[in-house]
């Protein structure tokens, strides 16, 4: 039987603390000596690589169990030390518990009542549900309390200062404290002692934490490696190992030899360093242990912490078959949902399928047609790569093998078949910084060598085509499959749980060909409406619009087909100038937008149309129509903005940003006023008739007054500027639209580039006293800060260029530290509320049970789904119940 | 230990343990006993046990009114002390949490009442203000209110959704699209705060004191569209130093220190004479003869030592004459028709006790410091206003709702606790889900010594172990049991 799924579940996990008895009892093997193999290569007996601690060379079999490679997980093997040594994970235990119990009894240094008032106390925790935290300080006071005394309240005994010497060496008030000693304290503690100082007697002993048998991992913990020059490589913990194993031999034989009692503490100490770097060599207060070359080994500690640790790079995240990466490009004429995946990734990825009754044959016809089938016009089809028998033998279908392997194919088994059009498959891009960055698509197997995909899909990943990669992943089982469609699908997406807005729509070209569509309504002949039309499918053609006896078709109603029906919306398009009175559907730029029952009345498409954040035609078919509908909607309208670009012709070029000579001149004048006026601060500066304003030096006076002067000089200049560029400039359109760029942007590159900043100031750091050896010493005047005057067309002065890259270069660093910084606050939130979820009843609660919030977000509303943050459209129902006219506001 | 001395003491005094105990834990203490009213006592014990105590202690009985404070709590006392104002006003009233409905939302609310349909407040509110613009009627009104209800039904967030997740991500992904640093003038050039990122890092970690402490002073009454009256009020809370308006100078020819101030400043700051020699009595270590001296002030020290005079000039140096502890500067701006104070540096408690200031709305904007004033509530409050005003500074649209998560779960047991390893996550009972977040090691560790056991009911304890999660479509099984199946067919 071939056996999938999850049917039994870890209830939980028990973690105790390994005693000496069970370190022996559960090793395989006692290791003695330090050496690993012999001269021709086998391992020693009783030696580091004994092979009953597992087998990692195929083809052998484990010594214990019997298993070959990757069946025997391995068994440990054991050191039996020769004295004593500590636990440096135990240290700050092994302190607490020597300063808190009696030298004499070993009892826990309180009086009776004490005791009591304790474990009442840890009761009331317990009952109370008290966190981790909570025992901790309980545990800390306990032990606070307890270093108080100098006499022991049970046996009268003296109580001396202990001290630990870091990283592992205990003195009671200066004589020092061999881990023997240690040990045999620790061992009087009596068990029942032992809760309030912080250790559970039923799976742990304190004196454990001194160690006398050390256990020794199974080898396929520390696979030795063969390099290509016959030489073995063996892993660092194996190193630190026959370190281990070496001293302890030599400490033995000093040690029964009777040698001097300082040679024998010389190498206890040594043993002691050993066994504290094979369990962390980052110890502070020790030197790393390190490799001949001098690189630091990883011993056990570093193989479980950090990014590139066990848990979170192999616990936490797992690599994973039936997955794909490639270069991404776009691709217009695919549905939103879809990817094209390459031929070669498609037969190289397979979906399992069951054969049953029902799909014998078709699956017979399937595995007969070999690995690599293509139809009758050499296309792509699906083949299969294995068949998988009842008994679990995979057999690869080759086109010798095929028909043989498909004559025997037979119910229970599992074929492994190739990608056809339609499989559900996840695509994601890095950082996955929500969960659109992961979504499903349908596959469309195609020519090349990329995936594509749908250029409304690209703000969710935040992906662009200057080579960017993605990964693909197959789903396996029907469940993964079922739940990828129906919540995971791109069309499930569209509105994003942030804000309750879309994250996918138009960007781009898409918005400036809407624009061009719609905007003022333009007529468009036969042939050109022809084109439109051919893009969006088998639709009816809008009434034309008869002028001069020839017939037209409208922009607005080629759009309107693909607005859905019933859709009601008014609002202001982008392109808006916030008049102080709206002419409303007389608007000169033809920025109202009003859309009854699917139709575009007035007004132009842009961003606010269907772009990717604001659209709003999206976001309301997308809430009250279903993803469908909006899919339908964004696809359709998308396609015939393309088209309508096409037919309009778009380009842009530096002389998007010509003005005439005298609006330069205007420019330059109004530049020169500002730059005057700075001169006139930095003026009554020096001369010190300066006003400071209130809370601020004179100096700080001068930056503000300085800043503010040139900002609006700047913007002086932008508006100058922009009062020659139009909507008939394709730099403008773009920005006005919101295609593409702002008008900012656009006033840098033809009015002035404006005041450069480092950390929020003019530029001031350099030379002594200036900026660049070109100005005077101390000048504080607009150009020696870093005002650039020029705009990119113009281009820079040298000086201007320098300046221009410091700020530029600011940015740059900027950047570098945001995405760190926001990556650890990003991971601490997940962290923190990754276990909560919306329980039946309404409430918020955590893996305990503990209620965060009684209703999520106070009224139980999922922002994906809100209006604006609001529970319901009321604007919009009070428009249905009452009409155009009566539901009108002042507004 | 306080209390164990004071049942000792009280034991020797002859009182009965089960006494002595109950008073300890009340929080009294002997000398508090004293100056504690009867009743108050007898909360704790009963009539005759604190009959019996007092005699003991041969203390009078106090009756209530006698006593202007009730104890305070031992422990609390030591941490709130410098948040508990001094001077309790006595036009405060706790402001309810919600406000009563007004005459249109009690119409909306009765319909509602009618049909047995329960609406958030908002909704309500929102009714209202489209009845009273539209007067719609009652048939129309219906009809809105049954779709509302069809339309708020349809919104509500799905069983199992991970919500957590979900919110963390919602808060977390603009976090990359935030700028590094930035100084925004809350309105004031004069002062500067700490806004985007750093300063949504510094909420969510839950810091004791913000890098830019603020706060925002509104004013109560009539006066509070004077702006002199406003200015005047500044003035008197900004931190003085003696520096400030003052040259200081040590006579060592007469064994003195000369305070030479400045007139203008003084009269800016509106300072007298009189109020400095006020202001320096009250330096708890200046023990000295101060006098006047034309328009100085002349500090003599008790003992005439040059290490004396030192240490007074050291202290009148830095003494402060006017103000209130820990504003820096204080500036006002006209905010639609009042004048609102902005300062550098917070106080919330010392404010709140100036009777010129409005308690209800005046802010800070360190939510340690709301916390410990007003409570947990307003700590919450506190941290989605300043998460979410953040956010929207920088343009980044993010539902309220998620903020709201996140402060909720920040405050949910009391106080306020960090997001990372010294606040939530490292209060997660699943060794495992704490050893993947940070410091690895040592939680393994202790979990063996301590023998925790990790019941594998979070997210990331299952995905380490292989596991299906517990939320989203994880949290939901399907049973198919073919006998029972079978057994149904067959009957």
């Amino acid at each position: 039987m071939i056996r999938r799924g999850v049917n039994k579940r870890i209830h939980g996990i028990l973690f105790s603390h390994v005693s000496p008895e069970e370190v022996r009892r559960m090793s395989a093997v006692k290791i003695i000596t330090a050496d690993t193999y012999d001269d021709d290569g086998f391992p020693i007996e009783m030696g580091l690589m004994d092979p009953h601690m597992g087998v990692i060379e195929p083809g052998l079999r484990c010594k214990t169990c019997g298993s070959k490679v990757d069946e025997c997980p391995g068994h440990f093997g054991h050191i039996d030390l020769a004295m004593p040594v500590i636990h440096v994970g135990f240290v700050k235990d092994i302190k607490r518990l020597l300063q808190s119990t009696c030298r004499d009894c070993g009892k826990v240094l309180l009086t009776s009542s004490q005791i009591e008032e304790e474990e009442d106390l840890r009761h009331m925790l317990e009952h109370l549900g008290g966190d981790l935290t909570e025992f901790e300080k309980l545990m800390k006071k306990t032990a606070k309390d307890a270093v108080k005394y100098t006499v022991c309240p049970h046996c009268n005994a003296e109580q001396l200062k202990i001290t630990l010497d870091k990283p592992t060496t205990f003195r009671e008030e200066g004589h020092k404290l061999t881990p023997k000693e240690v040990r045999e304290r620790l061992e009087k503690i009596p068990d029942d002692n032992l809760m309030p100082l912080g250790l559970n007697p039923e799976v742990s002993r304190p004196e454990w934490m001194i160690l006398t048998a050390l256990p020794v991992p199974p080898v396929t913990v520390r696979p030795s490696i063969t390099l290509d020059s016959g030489d073995r490589s063996e892993d660092d913990l194996t190193h630190k190992l026959v370190d281990v194993l070496r001293i302890n031999q030599r400490l033995r034989e000093n040690r029964d030899s009777g040698a001097p009692q300082l040679i024998v503490e010389d190498l206890w100490e040594l043993l002691q360093y050993h066994i504290t770097t094979y369990f962390d060599n980052q110890t502070s207060g020790i030197p790393p242990a390190r490799h001949r070359s001098g690189r630091p080994l990883k011993t056990l500690v570093q193989r479980l912490k950090g990014k590139e640790g066990r848990f979170r790079s192999n616990l936490s995240g797992k690599r994973v078959n039936f997955s794909a990466r490639t270069v991404i490009s776009p691709d217009p004429m695919l549905s939103i949902n879809e990817v094209g995946i390459p031929w070669h990734a498609a037969r190289e990825l397979t979906i399992p399928i069951k054969v049953t009754n029902f799909n014998l044959e078709i699956i017979k016809e399937l595995v007969l047609r070999g690995p690599e089938p293509v139809d009758e016009f050499e296309g792509y089809m699906p083949g299969v790569n294995y068949v998988i028998r009842e008994d679990g033998r995979r057999i690869k279908v080759t086109d010798t093998n095929s028909e043989v392997v498909a004559e025997n194919v037979d119910v229970g088994q599992l074929i492994e078949r190739q990608m056809t059009d339609g499989d559900i498959v996840l695509f994601n891009r890095q950082p996955s910084l929500h969960r659109m960055s992961m979504m499903a698509h349908r596959i469309r197997v195609m020519e090349g060598k990329t995936f594509r995909f749908q250029l409304c899909v690209c703000p969710p990943y935040n992906a662009d085509f200057d080579g960017d990669e993605m990964n693909l992943h197959v789903l396996q089982s029907p469940e993964a499959i079922a739940e990828g469609r129906i919540l995971m699908l791109v069309q499930e997406n569209i509105l994003s749980p942030r804000f309750g807005g879309p994250v996918i729509g138009g960007i781009h070209d898409y918005i400036s060909g809407s624009f061009f569509l719609t905007h003022k309504n333009p007529l468009f002949t036969k042939a050109e409406a022809s084109i439109i039309m051919s893009r969006v499918g088998q639709v009816d053609w809008p009434d034309p619009v008869e002028v001069d006896g020839e017939e037209f078709w409208s922009g607005k109603d080629l759009f309107s087909i693909s607005i859905p029906d019933g859709l009601n919306l008014t609002y202001k398009s982008s392109i808006c100038q916030n008049c102080d009175s709206c002419k409303k559907k007389d608007c000169d730029i033809d920025a109202y937008v009003k859309i009854r029952d699917g139709k575009l009345l007035y007004g132009t498409m842009d961003e606010k149309a269907l772009g990717a954040f604001k659209g709003k035609i999206l976001d309301k078919t997308a809430r009250t129509m279903g993803s469908d509908e909006a899919r339908k909607f964004l696809e359709m309208s998308t396609k015939m903005a393309v088209s309508a670009i096409m037919i309009h012709g778009f380009s842009t070029s530096i002389d998007d940003e010509d003005i005439p000579m005298d609006a330069r001149m205007q420019i330059l004048e109004s530049l020169d006023q500002a730059t005057k006026k700075v001169r006139g601060y930095v003026d009554a500066y020096n001369d010190g008739t300066l006003e400071a304003m209130p809370g601020r030096s004179l100096a700080e006076t001068l930056e503000v007054e300085a800043m503010r002067v040139l900002g609006k000089a700047r913007d002086d200049a932008g508006k100058i500027a922009s009062k020659y560029l139009g909507l008939e400039n394709s730099a403008v359109v773009m920005a006005r639209s919101g295609a593409r760029g702002s008008m900012l942007n656009l006033s840098q590159m033809a009015g002035c580039i404006g005041q450069q900043a480092v950390r929020g100031g003019r530029l001031s750091r350099g030379y002594q006293d200036r900026t660049l050896p070109h100005f005077q010493k101390g000048d504080l005047g607009a150009a020696a800060k870093g005002f650039v005057k020029n705009c990119y067309k113009t281009g820079l002065a040298p000086t201007e260029y320098f300046f221009h890259s410091m700020g530029g270069r600011e940015g740059l660093v900027d950047t570098a530290v945001r995405t760190s910084r926001s990556g650890y606050m990003q991971r601490r939130l997940i962290n923190a509320l990754e276990d909560l979820k919306v329980t039946h009843d309404g409430s918020v609660r955590n893996t305990a049970g503990t209620i965060i919030q009684f209703k999520f977000g106070e009224d139980g509303v999922d922002p994906s789904r809100g209006i604006d943050g609001k529970a319901a459209d009321i604007d919009d129902i009070i428009f249905q119940v009452l009409g155009d006219e009566d539901s009108k506001k002042e507004d | 230990m306080a209390r164990k001395d004071t049942v000792n003491a009280l034991i020797r005094r002859g009182v009965s343990a089960k006494v002595s105990e109950a008073i300890a834990n009340a929080g009294f203490k002997i000398g508090d006993l004293r100056k504690t009213p009867f009743d108050l006592i007898t909360r704790y014990i009963s009539k005759e046990d604190a009959e019996d105590l007092l005699s003991k202690i041969g203390a009078k009985k106090i009756s209530m009114p006698d006593v202007k404070a009730a104890p305070k709590k031992v422990k609390e006392s030591k941490k709130k002390e410098a948040a508990k104002p001094k001077v309790r006003r006595t036009d405060l009233k706790i402001p309810s949490k919600i406000p009563p409905l007004s005459d249109g939302e009690k119409k909306i609310a009765e319909r509602l009442a009618k049909k047995d349909y329960a609406f958030p407040r908002s909704i309500i509110t929102d009714l209202a203000g489209y009845q009273a613009k539209l007067n719609m009627s009652m048939k129309n009104l219906d009809l809105v209110i049954d779709m509302v209800k069809e339309q708020y039904d349809l919104h509500r967030i799905d069983a199992n959704e991970s919500i957590g997740i979900v919110s963390a991500q919602s808060i977390g992904e603009p976090g990359t699209q935030m700028t590094m640093r930035t100084f925004h003038y809350a309105g004031v050039a004069e002062i500067s705060v700490t806004m985007g990122l750093p300063r949504l890092i510094e909420i969510v970690d839950a810091r004791r004191i913000p890098s830019t402490p603020m706060m925002t002073i509104y004013l109560i009454g009539e006066k509070r569209t004077d702006g002199d009256h406003a200015k005047k009020i500044a003035s008197s809370i900004e931190e003085t130093q003696m520096l400030d308006v003052a040259a200081v100078d040590t006579d060592i020819d007469n064994m003195r220190v000369v305070v030479r101030p400045d007139k203008k400043k003084l009269k800016a700051k509106e300072i007298t004479l009189d109020s400095m020699i006020l202001a320096l009595k009250k330096e708890r270590k200046l023990k000295a003869i101060i006098e006047k001296e034309g328009s100085n002030l002349v500090i003599k020290t008790e003992v005439p030592s040059f290490r004396k005079l030192q240490q007074v000039y050291e202290i009148v140096k830095d003494s402060m004459i006017k103000g209130i502890d820990g504003i820096k500067k204080a500036v006002i701006r006209k905010q639609d028709d009042e004048y609102v104070i902005f300062t550098e540096g917070t106080n919330l408690a010392k404010m709140l006790d100036n009777e010129h200031v409005d308690p209800t709305r005046t802010k800070t904007n360190s939510i340690n410091e709301t916390y410990l004033v007003l409570g947990i509530e307003a700590a919450r409050n506190a941290v989605i206003h300043e998460a979410k005003s953040t956010l929207d500074e920088q343009g980044l649209a993010v539902d309220i709702r998620h903020i709201m998560l996140v402060a909720d779960m920040m405050t949910n047991d009391g106080d306020v606790k960090a997001i990372g390893r010294h606040g939530i996550s490292g209060r997660k009972s699943s060794v495992l889900a704490r050893a993947a977040f940070e410091i690895t090691s040592a939680h393994l560790l202790k979990a063996g010594i301590t023998g925790e056991v990790d019941s594998l009911d979070g997210v990331a304890e299952n995905i380490i172990v292989g596991q299906p999660v517990t939320v989203g479509t994880g949290a939901v099984n399907l049973v198919y049991s073919p006998d029972i199946v079978k057994k149904k067919k067959r009957d």
